[in-house]
């Protein structure tokens, strides 16, 4: 996915990611953009949960309360439910920002613990605010509890909504495409910084703790500050896709942010391939389009086949995703798409062994 | 007073289903180093089988002590074999792997077992028929019934046959060894890979008898029973010390109690703000609270460097 700056591969990609909605739309109908909308929501959250996960090895299964609160800032302050309507350009950065929090608030007491011991306490992390979100409409009504807020504000610039439609040179972009744009453009930014990250002190310290905690502290670096900040980034990126979430859906409800839910993120990062912006990207995308296929598909088939739906497309659709999740692990255990640096590793493994059967060979010729 | 007797007497009972759940997470962490997450869908199947069996054979009007233990063995007998098959499956190719493979296979099975239930057994909720008069008890003031007395002591004996397996007999020893130093115990003759799938049939067993003890507890049976009551079993192994049995039982026995009394009193505590509806809270908090003051669990040694 490394395209040279100069490389005409780069405007190419930009053209088609600009034409997509319109391709989608036209091809396969306005259903399909939405859900290349959240598959571009799903790519942001998966790349925050890439930095915890892909670069710092901190194993966290509690990601999406990190989306559920960034969520339920925008919902909160920009709904009828307090009567708010603040605009977008400030309850989006608050969301971040308490999000943010909550991944430092996470952080800190977990610090010495790591691999199961962290993925356990992430987990019920994630289970408390969601069962707090579930039920703080009584006796003071807060989140509205499982009914969830509904009629959230859409996501607004000025006097622009994104949750309109408009007219322009003969081309109608419904609010599907619009948020399209808007949701790629947070999602390169998203893989800018991720990238950028990837490639500095602070990135090249987060692997360090990932290969060898205790070598990296030995080598001087704050182990303590790092890891709290891997947290702190993860979650400002959960905290500003949630918010994006509840403008886009204007609604939301504890169900969105379910352990499921963080199980599924993970799945992306780690069947993408850990730490490498690419591989989590490719994840994110077939993990949010396959299911849909599928889903689509599931009832069509079977009524050709059999002459009726003989078995519940939703159940066959998750049973298909689980049969899928353990076959890829099976197959490709580092994931599709790897980090190069792990195949660089490999690949030095590779020529050193070559070069010893070589020079076995040569001896005895 | 009252309240607090008949909470204690439910946090038992709740404990002890959570404590052989413990287990088999207990047991599999001990020798693999993995999180089984797929063994509270294991609970659950072991539960709609006994289910299935027990509806079958009732009707057919067999001698009811006759059906309960018959829909036991086969309970048993099914998630032994699927706890083989997971093993097999899902796990061994992927010993030598990156760490978080097998996690994510374990999810996948977690999710296809719960799909092909629901597509088997439904969405709907199962009455478990219980063929007989569980009478209640007065205990001091709180109220006990037969099932909740056979739930305890059931629990009770198979604890004591697990220890006793696993400090006298052979292949308790060859556990041991193997959750020691697997490489060290094949060098001196252990078969590993016997020794893992026996644990997991171990586990998957005691599972279906978990499985068995909160359907008829609750009387209920639910495609999706398994999941939370999985998490909860896991909380409390980690709570008594992943890895060591003891833990895992006192880790069960303790969070049942924990969630019951937090149940119970958490409204009076906070003068009515939170509800009972906060119950699975504490399960979290109280891990939380152990996990930073004694990273190890309540029992467990300190494992200085597993990642």
């Amino acid at each position: 996915m490394r395209l040279h700056r100069s490389s005409p591969g780069r405007f190419v990609f930009a053209a088609i990611l600009l034409a997509l909605p319109f391709v989608i739309d036209a091809l396969l109908g306005h259903g399909w953009v939405r859900i290349a909308d959240f598959a571009l929501l799903y790519i942001m959250l998966a790349l925050g949960l890439n930095i915890v996960v892909g670069y710092a090895g901190l194993l966290d299964l509690g990601y999406i309360a990190f989306f559920a609160v960034g969520a339920y800032t925008y919902a909160l302050l920009g709904s009828p439910q307090f009567g708010l309507h603040w605009p977008m350009w400030v309850v989006l950065p608050l969301g971040a920002l308490i999000a943010c929090g909550f991944g430092v608030l996470l952080g800190a007491p977990t610090l010495k613990l790591r691999g199961d011991y962290l993925a356990i306490v992430t987990l019920g992390f994630g289970e408390i605010i969601r069962i707090f979100l579930n039920n703080l409409n009584a006796p003071v009504n807060i989140t509205n509890g499982p009914q969830g807020i509904s009629a959230i504000d859409p996501l607004q610039i000025g006097g622009f909504s994104f949750g309109n439609s408009y007219q322009w040179l003969g081309m109608r972009a419904d609010d599907v495409h619009l948020h399209y744009y808007l949701f790629l453009a947070f999602t390169l930014l998203v893989i800018f910084i991720s990238r950028r990250l990837e490639d500095s002190r602070i990135g090249r310290a987060w692997v360090a703790i990932r290969e060898d905690e205790v070598a990296a502290s030995a080598m001087g670096i704050n182990t303590r500050n790092i890891k709290l900040l891997a947290f702190a980034m993860g979650a400002t990126f959960g905290g500003i896709s949630g918010g994006l979430f509840a403008g886009f859906q204007g609604f939301v409800s504890p169900e969105s942010f379910s352990l499921m839910e963080s199980v599924m993120v993970l799945c992306m990062v780690v069947l993408g391939g850990m730490g490498n912006v690419g591989g989590v990207v490719l994840g994110g995308v077939l993990l949010v389009i396959l299911p849909e296929l599928f889903r689509n598909a599931a009832g069509p088939v079977q009524q050709a086949l059999l002459g009726k739906v003989v078995v519940d497309p939703e159940s066959l659709r998750m049973l298909m995703f689980g049969m899928a999740l353990i076959l890829v692990m099976l197959w490709r255990p580092a994931g599709l798409w790897p980090s190069t640096q792990r195949r660089r590793e490999f690949a030095a493994e590779n020529s050193v062994l070559q070069q010893e059967q070589e020079t076995v060979y040569d001896a005895s010729k | 007073m009252e309240i607090l007797l008949q909470q204690i007497v439910n946090g038992l009972v709740q404990g002890s289903v959570y404590a052989l759940v413990a287990l088999g997470y207990t047991m599999v962490y001990g020798i693999l180093g993995l999180i089984n997450f797929a063994h509270g869908e294991v609970v659950m199947i072991g539960a709609m089988i006994a289910l299935t069996v027990l509806q079958t054979l009732l009707a057919a009007a067999v001698a009811p002590v006759l059906a309960v233990v018959l829909s036991l063995l086969a309970a048993m007998a099914v998630c032994m074999a699927l706890g083989y098959s997971i093993e097999r499956i899902a796990y061994r190719p992927l010993r030598n792997a990156p760490r978080l493979a097998p996690l994510i296979t374990a999810i996948g099975v977690s999710i296809v077992l719960q799909n092909l239930a629901m597509m088997i057994w439904g969405r709907e909720y199962h009455s478990f028929p219980l063929p007989f008069n569980s009478t209640s008890h007065q205990l001091g003031g709180a109220i006990v019934n037969d099932v909740q007395i056979a739930i305890v002591a059931v629990a009770l004996l198979i604890m004591s046959a697990l220890m006793w397996l696993v400090q006298r007999t052979r292949m308790g020893r060859a556990m041991r060894a193997v959750a020691e130093n697997p490489a060290a115990a094949a060098l001196m003759g252990v078969d590993i890979n016997r020794v893992i799938s026996a644990t997991f049939m171990l586990g998957s067993a005691l599972a279906a008898i978990a499985g068995f003890m909160v359907s008829a507890n609750y009387g209920i049976v639910h495609y999706y029973m398994g999941f939370m009551l999985g998490l909860k079993a896991f909380t409390a192994a980690v709570l008594g010390g992943i890895g060591n049995l003891r833990g895992a039982m006192l880790g069960g026995v303790l969070l049942g109690l924990i969630e019951s009394l937090g149940a119970g009193y958490i409204g009076d505590l906070t003068g009515g703000f939170l509800g009972s509806n906060y119950q699975d809270v504490f399960a979290f908090l109280v891990l939380i609270a152990v996990l930073i003051l004694r990273p190890s669990g309540l029992l467990g040694e300190k494992l200085a460097e597993r990642a």
